[in-house]
C-alpha cells in the first residue's frame, strides 16, 4: 500500500494542554515513519485545556487513513480532523524574511515587497525584516524572489488551517 | 471530602479500593514511602522478584490468565528501564497492566539526581497511557484513571511515574463513582448496519473461514463462548492465531489449527482459498500473513476490532466493524437467527479441507534413538491435560512446538508472548497464573537458552512456595536461530550454540526445587509424572534431539501457499530479500 502516489493532507488536531502531548504526537510520527512537513501548535480555548495542532504530512491515502487512526487512540487526543477531506478549507502560513542591500537591490526588495502585500516590519539603512503571509506557495515565491536581492535568513510558522463556514469542526 | 493520607496511603488505598489483591514489585530509594504503606496493610500482597522485567512478566502471566489488571510497583531509573522491556511486551500483546514507577522528587527532575531517568519519555511509546503525577491530590483520580484505560478498550500497559515527595506530602482522598474519560471512549457495541451486512455476506460464502484472535481471549470467557455459537451456527472452519489458541477447543471438528508462519497446512490453504474471512479479534501480524500481496487473494474480508487503527493496517478489508468481539458475535448471532440463515452447504469446501488435512502437516518421524522434541510436548499433553494446565512458554522453536502439539481446549490456559517475542516471559508468567490459580498446575515449556534470561525467578517461586513446573526442551541450541541459520545462512551456526549450559538439577536444588532430568525416549514418561507427583516447583531437564526443526513453516516473504512441510523441502541459503526480511 506504500507504493500508491503521495497525497499533500493538512491535519487539525485537537489534544489535551498538557505536558508531553506534543511528544507523543511527534513521536508517534517518527515511530511509525510518517512524513511531517509542517507543524504548528497553541493553545486555542478560554481556560487555556485545549491546544490545536496543525500537521501537513504527506502519504498514499491508505497510510493517512493509518495517520489518523493512530492519532485518533491517543488517549490526550479530542479530535482528529483531515481537512483535506473535509473539504473549504484555508491554509495560511507567516514568514519573517530578512533581506540585506543597497542602491537598486534594495530598492527593487521594497518594490517585490509591497507587489506580495508584504510588510517590512524592521529597517535598518542596509537591510529590512519583510513580514509575509498567504498560501505555503506565496511564501515559498516570495522567498524565491528575495534571494535575487539579498536575502539573508528566513523564519516560517509553518501551516494554520481552518474549515470555511460557519461551522467548527 | 475524603480523609487526609499520604501520597503512598492514597496508591494503597486506591488499590485496594480497585480490588487489587496481588502487586508484583521490587523495592528502591524512590518508592520506599509506598513500600512502608505497604508493609503497614495486610489487603494487598506483594510478590518481591528478582529482577523487574520478571514483575511485569510475572502480571502479565496473572492478568492473561485471569482476566484481572496485573498491577507493577518499581523503584525510579534502572526499575523503571528494566521495566521496559515487559511492558512493551504487554503493548504488544494488549494485556492490561498499571505499572507504578517510583521517581525522584520533583525538585531534582530534570538534574540527572541518583537514579532518575525520564520514564514517562522513555515510556511514551511502549505503553498505552502514561502519567507523571506531580500533585498527591490527582494520585487517587490517576489510579482509578489508569485502571479504566488499561483494561478497556484494547488493553494494554499504563505507566505511573510518582515522584518520591509526592508520594510523601497529604492530600484527601475519595474513591470514584463510575469512571468517565473527556477523550477516551472506547466503543464496545458494534455497528448494526454493518453487523447485518456482516451477516448476510457470511449467508452468502461458499468457503467462509473464522480467523480468530487474542482479541477473542481478551474480551472474557463469554466471547469463546460467543465464538462455538457463531462457529456451530455458520458451519465454517475456525483457525486462530498464537494468542487466540483456547478460544476454540483443539479438539473441535471445526478447528484446524494455528495459522501462519508455524501454523497447519490446512489453516494456511483454508485462509488462501476461502471466499470469505471474518477475522475475530487479530491483526493480520507479519507473522499470519506471510507474503502480503499473495495473502488470501480471492477473498472478501471482514474485520471486527475494538482498535480502529487494526484496520487496513497491512491488509485492506472489505468490511471493517469497530467494537468488542464479543459484543459483536452476539449481535452478529441474533441477526443471524432472526434472519432464519441456516450453515450453508459447504460440502466441496469442507472436502477441500480434509484433502489439505490428509497432508497431516504438524506429524512428525521418529528417526534414530533421540526423543523428539515434538513427541516430549505431546506426552506432556497426554499426561497432564485431565488437570487442565495452564502452559506458559519462552520463545523460539519450543514455543512453536508447544502451540502445535499442546491441546488448547479453555481460554485463558495459554500465556505466551507473541507480539514482542520476548524470551524470558515463560518463568515469570507461570508465576503470576500460579498465584491467580493456586491449585493449577501450571507449566513453563521453556528452552535451554530463553530460561537462562530470567532464571533468578526460581527464586521467588522458591520463597512463595509456588509449585510451577518448567519444563526444558534442552537441544543446546538457540533453535529457531539455528533453524534459520540453517534454512537462510547456509547453516553457518554463528553464536546459536548453548554453550556452558548449567546443570539444571543442581541449579533447581540450589534453589530449592526439585530438579529430573530426561535422558531420552525411556525417561519421558516417568520424568513428567515424576514432575506431576512433586507438590512443589520441578524444573526438568528435557534433553531432545539437537538439530530438529520446527515444521511446517512457511519462510519469511513467502506465500501460504508455499509452505515447507518437511526437511525434505529445505531451501539451505535464501536469497538477500529474502534473508532481509525477519
Amino acid at each position: 500500500m506504500k507504493h500508491l502516489p503521495s497525497e499533500r493532507h493538512t491535519l487539525s488536531i485537537l489534544v489535551d494542554n498538557e505536558a508531553g502531548v506534543l511528544a507523543r504526537i511527534v513521536g508517534l510520527f517518527s515511530a511509525r515513519g510518517y512524513n511531517i512537513e509542517s507543524l504548528t501548535v497553541a493553545d486555542v480555548s478560554d481556560d487555556h485545556a485545549v491546544s490545536r495542532i496543525t500537521v501537513v504530512t504527506n502519504g498514499p491515502p491508505p497510510v493517512i487513513d493509518q495517520i489518523m487512526a493512530q492519532l485518533d487512540r491517543l488517549v490526550p487526543v479530542h479530535k482528529v480532523v483531515d481537512l483535506t477531506d473535509w473539504g473549504p478549507h484555508v491554509e495560511r502560513e507567516m514568514a519573517l524574511v530578512k533581506v540585506a542591500g543597497t542602491g537598486d537591490k534594495r530598492v527593487e526588495a521594497l518594490r517585490l515587497a509591497d507587489i506580495f502585500r508584504a510588510r517590512p516590519v524592521d529597517t535598518s539603512t542596509a537591510s529590512f525584516v519583510f513580514e509575509v503571509s498567504g498560501s505555503s506557495e506565496k511564501v515559498n515565491q516570495f522567498i524565491a524572489l528575495m534571494r535575487e536581492v539579498g536575502l539573508v535568513e528566513v523564519a516560517r510558522t509553518g501551516v494554520v488551517a481552518i474549515a470555511r463556514g460557519a461551522e467548527a469542526v | 471530602m475524603g480523609t487526609e493520607m499520604t501520597g503512598a496511603e492514597i496508591v494503597v488505598q486506591a488499590l485496594t479500593d480497585l480490588g487489587v489483591e496481588v502487586v508484583f514489585g521490587y523495592p528502591g530509594g524512590a518508592v520506599l514511602p509506598i513500600y512502608d504503606a505497604l508493609f503497614q496493610q495486610n489487603r494487598i500482597r506483594h510478590i518481591l522478584v528478582r529482577h523487574e522485567q520478571a514483575a511485569v512478566h510475572a502480571a502479565e502471566g496473572y492478568a492473561r490468565s485471569s482476566g484481572k489488571v496485573g498491577v507493577v510497583l518499581v523503584t525510579s531509573g534502572p526499575g523503571a528501564t528494566n521495566a521496559v522491556t515487559g511492558i512493551t511486551d504487554a503493548l504488544m500483546d494488549s494485556i492490561p497492566l498499571v505499572v507504578l514507577t517510583g521517581q525522584v522528587p520533583t525538585h531534582l527532575i530534570g538534574t540527572d539526581a541518583f537514579q532518575e531517568c525520564d520514564t514517562v519519555g522513555i515510556t511514551r511509546h511502549c505503553s498505552k497511557h502514561n502519567y507523571l503525577v506531580q500533585e498527591t491530590a490527582r494520585l487517587g483520580p490517576v489510579l482509578h484513571e489508569a485502571f479504566y484505560i488499561a483494561r478497556s478498550g484494547r488493553p494494554g500497559p499504563v505507566v505511573i511515574d510518582i515522584p518520591k515527595d509526592v508520594q510523601i506530602m497529604k492530600a484527601r482522598y475519595t474513591k470514584p463513582g463510575t469512571i468517565s474519560h473527556k477523550t477516551y471512549k472506547p466503543q464496545v457495541k458494534g455497528d448494526l448496519a454493518a453487523i447485518e451486512a456482516a451477516v448476510e455476506m457470511l449467508a452468502a460464502a461458499e468457503r467462509p473461514i473464522l480467523y480468530t484472535g487474542g482479541g477473542v481471549i481478551n474480551s472474557g470467557p463469554v466471547a469463546s463462548q460467543l465464538l462455538r455459537e457463531l462457529a456451530k451456527a455458520t458451519g465454517a472452519p475456525v483457525t486462530s492465531t498464537l494468542m487466540g489458541l483456547g478460544s476454540v477447543p483443539d479438539d473441535h471438528p471445526q478447528f484446524l489449527g494455528m495459522l501462519g508462519m508455524h501454523g497447519s497446512y490446512e489453516a494456511n490453504m483454508a485462509m488462501n482459498k476461502c471466499d470469505l474471512m471474518l477475522c475475530l479479534g487479530a491483526r493480520f501480524d507479519d507473522r499470519v500473513t506471510g507474503r502480503l500481496d499473495a495473502f488470501s487473494p480471492t477473498s472478501r474480508k471482514i474485520h471486527v476490532d475494538i482498535d480502529r487503527s487494526s484496520f487496513n493496517k497491512t491488509v485492506r478489508v472489505d468490511l471493517a466493524i469497530q467494537g468488542d468481539v464479543g459484543s459483536v458475535m452476539e449481535d452478529m448471532l441474533k441477526v443471524w437467527r432472526a434472519r432464519g440463515h441456516r450453515a450453508a452447504d459447504q460440502k466441496a469446501w469442507w472436502e477441500q479441507i480434509k484433502g489439505w488435512r490428509a497432508r497431516n502437516s504438524f506429524g512428525f518421524e521418529q528417526k534414530g534413538e533421540a526423543l523428539l522434541p515434538q513427541k516430549a510436548i505431546q506426552r506432556l499433553y497426554e499426561m497432564t491435560k485431565a488437570r487442565k494446565p495452564i502452559i506458559s512458554t519462552e520463545v523460539g522453536q519450543h514455543q512453536m512446538w508447544a502451540a502445535q502439539h499442546f491441546g488448547f481446549h479453555e481460554p485463558n490456559k495459554w500465556l505466551t508472548s507473541g507480539g514482542l517475542g520476548t524470551m524470558g516471559y515463560g518463568l515469570p508468567a507461570a508465576i503470576g497464573a500460579q498465584l491467580a490459580y493456586p491449585g493449577a498446575l501450571v507449566i513453563d515449556i521453556a528452552g535451554e537458552a530463553s530460561i537462562q534470561m530470567n532464571i533468578q525467578e526460581l527464586g521467588t517461586a522458591t520463597q512463595y512456595r509456588l509449585p510451577v513446573k518448567v519444563f526444558i526442551i534442552n537441544n543446546e541450541y538457540m533453535g529457531m536461530v539455528r533453524q534459520w541459520q540453517e534454512l537462510n545462512h547456509g547453516g553457518r551456526y554463528s553464536e546459536s550454540y548453548s554453550d556452558s549450559l548449567p546443570d539444571f538439577v543442581k541449579l533447581a536444588e540450589a534453589y530449592g526445587w526439585k530438579g529430573i532430568t530426561i535422558e531420552g525416549p525411556d525417561d519421558l514418561d516417568a520424568g513428567i509424572q515424576a514432575m506431576i507427583d512433586h507438590p512443589g516447583p520441578v524444573m526438568v531437564d528435557c534433553r531432545v534431539a539437537k538439530l530438529a526443526n520446527c515444521f511446517p513453516m512457511i519462510p519469511s516473504g513467502a506465500s501460504h501457499t508455499d509452505m515447507i512441510l518437511s526437511a525434505a523441502d529445505e531451501r539451505g541459503e535464501a536469497d538477500d530479500d529474502a534473508k532481509g526480511l525477519v
